[in-house]
C-alpha cells in the first residue's frame, strides 16, 4: 500500500516537470508582452525594451525557464507584474478565499445532495423521485453563469439579503467579526455553486442506489430474511457511497482552482479570478504558477481519491 | 496440408511486481500448443475457464499477441499481421462467439450487420451486395424481413444464427466458434448446431469448436484436444477421448459429465468419486514441479498424450518396437 | 415445531404470478401445483421463460408486489406464505427456506468480508453470541468443503474461485438449517468438475438437515444424477410431473419427449439434433386457452389436444398435461399404432 503511494508520488515528478515546460513555454507563446499599455499607453517604446530587459525576457526560453525553476525551489514564485506583488502571497490571500468558499460549498452540496439522491431513489418511479428529477433536468437545463447572475440579481441587489462583491466587509473588526463577513460574503454564491453541485450527485448517486437495489446480492440479503431497511443501511448506502467518497477526494481539489463564473459574477476576490485577470493581463508568473498548481492539485486529487478508493474497495486494494 | 497449423505456440502476460513495477514473472495462458486443423473438419478444443482455450483462439486469429510460436496458413506465419494482411487472413478466417448480443452492435440493422465483412472485403453494389445478405439469411433461416431489424429484436438462437450468418459471408475456410452455445437453450442449441453443420457441408468450412460442454464436443468433433493449465493434455479422435481416456484430466473431466440416463445414475456417481480419489492422488504425477503438463507421447497413431516420463517411456519404447514413427 | 419428516411440507397450490408490462397483467406463471417433502430433491426443468425461476422468487416471496399478482396458496408447514407481511416472511426467509443463487459473483456484496456475510443470516434468526456465530461460520465452511475456512471466512468474494463462491452462497442457505433450500440454476455458471462436486455437497447437506430441495435448472443432465422427482415447466405451466425414472424412461408429454431428443446423444454422434419447430410465445403473446405447446407441434390434428389441457394421472403419481401424447410422434418417426387413430 505505502510503496504503491510512495510510487505514485514519484510517478508524478516527471509529470510535474513536463507540465511545467509545456505551461512555461505556452505561456510565452501568448501574444502581447506584460508592460506595453499597462504601464502608460504612451510609454516610450525603448522604456518597455529596458524593462523587458530587466526582467530577463529577451533571455533563451531554457534559461528563463531554469531561472524560474530556481526560484520555485526557494518558494519564489516571481513578482506580479500586474499586481507588484509576489506570486506566492498573491495565491496564498486568494487561494484562501477560494479554500473557503469551495469548503462551503462542497459541505452544502454533499450535505444536499446526498440525502436528496438516496431520497429519489428510495422511491424509485414514485411522485418523490420524479419531483427530484425535475429539479435535476431544470437545473441542469439553465447554464450555471444565468443562474448566478439571476441570484445575485435577486437575493443581492433586489432583496438585500446578501452582499454581492468581495469576500469581506471592509467594516468588519475583531476576529468574529471578520469570520461572520466572510460567512456572509460566501453564504449566496456557496448555495448557488452546491445547487448546481448537488445534480451531478444526486444523479449519480440515485442511479448507483438503484443499481444496489437491484442487484443480485440485495436479492441473496433479502432471501437471508434481512429486512429492507436494515439491507439499505448495511448493503446499499455503503456500496453506492463508495465510489461518491472517493470521488470527493477529486472534487475538493478541483474546487481549489476556483469558480471563474462565481467569482467574476460576485466579484469575489479568490483563484478563478486571479487566473482570468492575469490572461487578461499577460501576467506571465502569474499564468505559470497557476497553471502548475492547478496541474499539481489535479494530479495530487486522481492520487487522493484512488487511495481513498483502495482503502474502501477491497477490489482495487493493492498489496 | 492442412488447412492450418498451430506450432508451439504461447502466449504469455507478464506479472509486474515490485517498487519499480517490473516484469517480475508471466501468466503462461497459452504455453506451447500445437495442433493441426484439416480442411473441411471441426476440430474440438476443449477446457474448463482459465485453461486458455479462448486465449489460443484470440492468438490463432490474431487478436492476442502471440508471445511465442507459429500459426502457419498458407505456407506463412500469420501470427505477423503483416502476412494477415497479404494473405487476405481475416477474410478466410472468422470467428462467432458466445455471447451474440453484445458481439452484435446494437445501433446497426441486421443488413449491416451481415453486410460489414463484405464490405471491408468483397466490393460490390448495392443490389449484389443485398442479394448476398438476402443468400445468407436465407442459409441460416431467417427470413427477409430481418434485414431491417435490429439484433435486440431478435430471440438468442436467432442472433447465433446472425452471428454464424455474418461469419460465412466471406466464404471463409475457418470459422472459430468460441462457445457458441453455450448461452443458449437446449432445443435452440440444436438448431444452431445442425445449422453449422450445414453450412459446413455446403462450403466445406473447417471449424475450430471450442466449448466446455463435452456433450456438444462429442457431437460436433472428429478430432479432438483436451486443455488444461496453458497446454494439451491430451489428443485424439472421439473415440480415443471417449472411450480411452489417458490423461487423468481428461478421465475426470469425461466422469463430471452428468449422465442422462437415470438408472445408471448410483454407478455412475461411484465410478466419479473413484476417478476423483485417483486424481487427487495421481494429479502431482502428471505436472512437472511447475504445474505444467508434460510434453504429448503418441500412444497410438491418432491418440497423444501428456504422460508423466515413466509412463511416458514404457509408450516410447513400444513404438520404438513396432517401428510406430513418434 | 412438529417434526413430520416424510410428509410434504411445502404445498403449492394452485400458485399464478403475473407481472405488470404497460399497464396490465401477464402469468409468467400459471396455475401451478406443486409439493415437496423432507429428504427429497425435486427438479423443475425446462428451458429460459418458462417460469421456473419466477416460482422460486414466488416461494421465497421476493417479488414487487407493486409489479406482480400473485394468487393461490403457498402452504409451507401450515402457513399460507401467500398471507404473510414482510415482517412475517422475514422470519422465513433465510431461517426456514434458504436460497442458492445462479451466479455466485453477483450474488455476494463484493465490499463484505465471507465472515460477516455468514454471520449476517445467523444475527437475524439466532440468538447466538458473535463467539458462537464465528465457530459456526468455520462449522458451515467446513461442511461445503472449504479447505482453509480461517483464511477464507476474512476473504473478500473476488479473491475466490467461482466454485468456493458457490460455496459460500450454500453456507449462507444452509447457515440455520432450513427445511427448504431452493437451489435456482446452482451450477450453471461452473465447470463441469465443480458442478459435480458443488451438487455431491447439496446432496450430503440435505440427508443430513433432512431438508426438501427444489433443484431448478434447464440442464437435463443435472437433473438426471441429482432428482427424485422432476416438473417439466413449459410457457409458464408444469407440462409434466413425476419421478426421475418416470421422466426419463417414460417421457409421456410431447415437450419432454422433443427436449430429451433434442440433447446431443452417444448414438446420434454425426446425425442431425432433432430441433422443436417455432419458439416459445412471449409473456403478452401466450395463448389464453388451448394447449401452448400445440403450435410447435402442427403435424398433430388439433383435435388430439383438449381444449382445457388438465393434468392426468396415468398412474404412479405420474402427471402429464394433456391428452394430446397419446397421438404424438415425431415427424420422421412413423405413428405407432397408424391405422386406428380414432382411438
Amino acid at each position: 500500500m505505502w510503496k504503491t503511494i510512495l510510487r505514485r508520488v514519484l510517478i508524478m515528478i516527471p509529470e510535474l516537470i513536463i507540465l511545467s515546460i509545456l505551461v512555461f513555454l505556452l505561456a510565452k507563446a501568448m501574444p502581447g508582452d506584460p508592460f506595453t499599455g499597462s504601464i502608460n499607453p504612451r510609454a516610450d517604446p525603448a522604456q518597455i525594451h529596458h524593462l523587458m530587459e530587466i526582467h530577463g525576457l529577451y533571455d533563451p526560453w531554457y534559461q528563463q525557464y531554469w531561472n524560474w525553476v530556481v526560484h520555485l525551489f526557494h518558494g519564489d514564485l516571481g513578482m506580479s507584474y500586474e499586481y507588484q506583488e509576489p506570486v506566492v502571497d498573491l495565491i496564498q490571500q486568494r487561494g484562501a478565499n477560494t479554500l473557503w468558499l469551495a469548503l462551503f460549498t462542497m459541505v452544502l452540496t454533499y450535505g444536499i445532495g446526498l440525502p436528496l439522491g438516496m431520497y429519489a431513489a428510495h422511491h424509485e418511479g414514485k411522485l418523490q423521485d420524479t419531483l427530484v428529477r425535475v429539479y435535476t433536468y431544470v437545473t441542469m437545463s439553465i447554464p450555471f453563469f444565468v443562474v448566478l447572475v439571476i441570484g445575485i440579481w435577486i437575493f443581492g441587489y433586489a432583496l438585500n439579503w446578501f452582499p454581492t462583491s468581495g469576500s469581506v466587509s471592509a467594516q468588519a473588526s475583531g476576529l468574529g467579526g471578520t469570520m461572520l463577513s466572510r460567512l456572509d460574503h460566501i453564504i449566496l454564491p456557496g448555495l448557488l455553486g452546491a445547487l448546481f453541485g448537488t445534480v451531478n450527485i444526486v444523479q449519480y448517486l440515485r442511479s448507483e442506489v438503484i443499481d444496489a437495489k437491484h442487484s443480485d446480492y440485495v436479492r441473496t440479503a433479502r432471501s437471508k430474511g434481512v429486512p429492507m431497511k436494515d439491507i439499505y443501511r448495511h448493503h446499499i448506502f455503503r456500496n453506492s457511497l463508495l465510489p461518491i467518497a472517493a470521488f470527493a477526494g477529486y472534487s475538493i481539489t478541483g474546487l481549489l482552482g476556483g469558480s471563474i463564473f462565481t467569482e467574476m459574477v460576485f466579484s469575489y476576490p479568490g483563484m478563478g479570478l486571479l487566473f482570468l485577470n492575469a490572461i487578461n493581463f499577460r501576467d506571465y508568473t502569474v499564468i505559470t504558477a497557476l497553471v502548475l498548481l492547478y496541474g499539481f492539485l489535479n494530479l495530487l486529487g486522481t492520487l487522493l481519491s484512488d487511495i481513498v478508493l483502495s482503502i474502501v474497495d477491497p477490489r482495487v486494494r493493492v498489496e | 496440408m492442412s488447412l492450418i497449423e498451430i506450432n508451439d505456440l504461447k502466449v504469455h502476460y507478464p506479472i509486474r511486481g515490485g517498487f519499480w513495477n517490473r516484469i517480475v514473472d508471466n501468466v503462461k495462458a497459452v504455453d506451447g500448443v500445437t495442433f493441426n486443423i484439416e480442411a473441411g473438419e471441426t476440430y474440438g478444443l476443449v477446457g474448463e475457464s482459465g485453461s486458455g482455450k479462448s486465449t489460443t483462439a484470440k492468438a490463432i486469429i490474431g487478436l492476442e499477441k502471440a508471445t511465442a510460436g507459429t500459426v502457419m496458413y498458407n505456407g506463412k506465419d500469420v501470427t505477423k499481421a503483416e502476412n494477415r494482411r497479404k494473405l487476405d487472413y481475416n477474410r478466410d478466417v472468422q470467428m462467432i462467439f458466445q455471447d451474440s448480443l453484445s458481439s452484435l452492435n446494437p445501433r446497426k440493422r441486421i443488413e449491416d450487420v451481415i453486410a460489414e465483412p463484405l464490405r471491408n472485403f468483397e466490393h460490390l453494389d448495392k443490389e449484389e451486395e443485398k442479394l448476398r445478405v438476402l443468400q445468407l439469411l436465407d442459409i441460416v433461416g431467417l427470413d427477409a424481413d430481418a434485414l431491417y431489424k435490429y439484433p435486440h429484436q431478435f430471440s438468442g438462437g436467432q442472433r447465433q444464427r446472425i452471428g454464424v450468418a455474418r461469419a460465412v459471408a466471406t466464404h471463409p475456410k475457418l470459422i472459430i466458434a468460441d462457445e457458441p452455445v453455450s448461452a443458449l437453450d437446449l432445443s435452440v442449441q440444436a438448431q444452431v448446431l445442425n445449422f453449422m453443420k450445414k453450412i459446413q457441408r455446403q462450403f466445406g468450412i473447417s471449424y475450430l469448436f471450442i466449448s466446455h460442454d463435452l456433450g456438444v464436443v462429442r457431437h460436433m468433433c472428429k478430432n479432438i484436444a483436451i486443455m488444461t493449465r496453458g497446454r494439451i493434455v491430451e489428443v485424439g479422435t472421439r473415440e480415443d477421448i471417449y472411450n480411452n481416456p489417458m490423461h487423468i484430466y481428461t478421465k475426470r473431466l469425461l466422469a463430471a459429465i452428468p449422465e442422462t440416463n437415470v438408472n445408471h445414475r448410483e454407478a455412475h456417481r461411484k465410478h466419479r468419486l473413484e476417478i476423483e480419489k485417483i486424481y487427487q492422488e495421481q494429479q502431482a504425477t502428471y505436472y512437472d514441479q511447475d504445474g505444467m503438463a508434460f510434453p504429448l507421447v503418441k500412444v497410438s497413431p491418432t491418440h497423444s498424450v501428456a504422460l508423466p516420463p515413466e509412463l511416458a517411456k514404457k509408450f516410447e519404447q513400444q513404438s520404438e518396437s513396432k517401428g510406430v514413427n513418434v | 415445531m412438529v417434526e413430520t419428516n416424510t410428509d410434504q411440507f411445502l404445498n403449492i397450490k394452485n400458485v399464478s404470478t403475473a407481472f405488470k408490462i404497460n399497464g396490465q397483467y401477464y402469468d409468467a406463471v400459471s396455475n401451478v401445483n406443486l409439493e415437496v417433502k423432507h429428504d427429497e430433491i425435486l427438479a423443475i426443468v425446462g428451458e429460459s421463460g418458462c417460469g421456473k425461476s419466477t416460482l422460486a422468487t414466488t416461494i421465497m416471496g421476493l417479488h414487487d408486489p407493486e409489479e406482480t399478482k400473485i394468487s393461490g396458496e403457498i402452504d409451507f408447514e401450515g402457513t399460507d406464505l401467500l398471507k404473510l407481511d414482510e415482517k412475517g416472511y422475514n422470519k422465513v426467509r433465510g431461517a426456514k427456506i434458504g436460497m442458492i443463487f445462479q451466479d455466485p459473483l453477483s450474488a455476494l456484496n463484493p465490499l463484505k468480508r465471507i465472515e460477516d456475510q455468514i454471520q449476517e443470516v445467523m444475527v437475524y434468526h439466532t440468538k447466538m453470541t458473535e463467539k458462537e456465530r464465528h465457530a459456526r461460520v468455520i462449522e458451515l465452511l467446513n461442511q461445503v468443503g472449504i479447505e482453509d475456512p480461517d483464511r477464507t471466512a476474512h476473504q473478500f468474494p473476488h479473491q475466490l474461485s467461482g466454485g468456493m463462491r458457490q460455496r459460500i452462497i450454500i453456507a449462507i442457505a444452509i447457515a440455520c438449517k432450513p427445511d427448504l433450500i431452493i437451489a435456482d440454476e446452482p451450477t450453471t455458471a461452473l465447470d463441469v468438475t465443480i458442478q459435480a462436486q458443488i451438487l455431491d455437497v447439496l446432496r450430503d447437506i440435505q440427508r443430513e438437515n433432512h431438508a426438501g430441495i427444489i433443484l431448478i435448472t434447464h440442464d437435463l443432465g443435472v437433473v438426471a444424477e441429482t432428482a427424485d422427482r422432476v416438473a417439466v415447466m413449459y410457457a409458464g405451466q408444469i407440462v409434466e410431473q413425476g419421478t426421475a425414472s418416470q421422466i426419463f424412461n417414460e417421457p409421456k408429454h410431447p415437450y419432454t419427449r422433443s427436449l430429451l431428443r433434442s440433447m446431443p446423444q452417444r448414438d446420434n454422434e454425426s446425425d442431425d439434433l432433432y430441433v422443436i419447430q417455432g419458439m416459445v410465445p412471449s409473456l403478452q403473446k401466450m395463448p389464453k386457452q388451448g394447449d401452448r405447446f400445440a403450435p410447435r407441434i402442427p403435424w398433430i390434428p388439433a383435435s388430439a389436444h383438449e381444449t382445457e389441457p388438465k393434468m392426468h394421472d396415468i398412474g404412479d403419481n405420474h402427471l402429464v398435461r394433456c391428452t394430446c401424447y397419446k397421438d404424438f410422434y415425431f415427424p420422421d418417426q412413423v405413428k405407432e399404432g397408424a391405422g386406428h387413430e380414432s382411438n
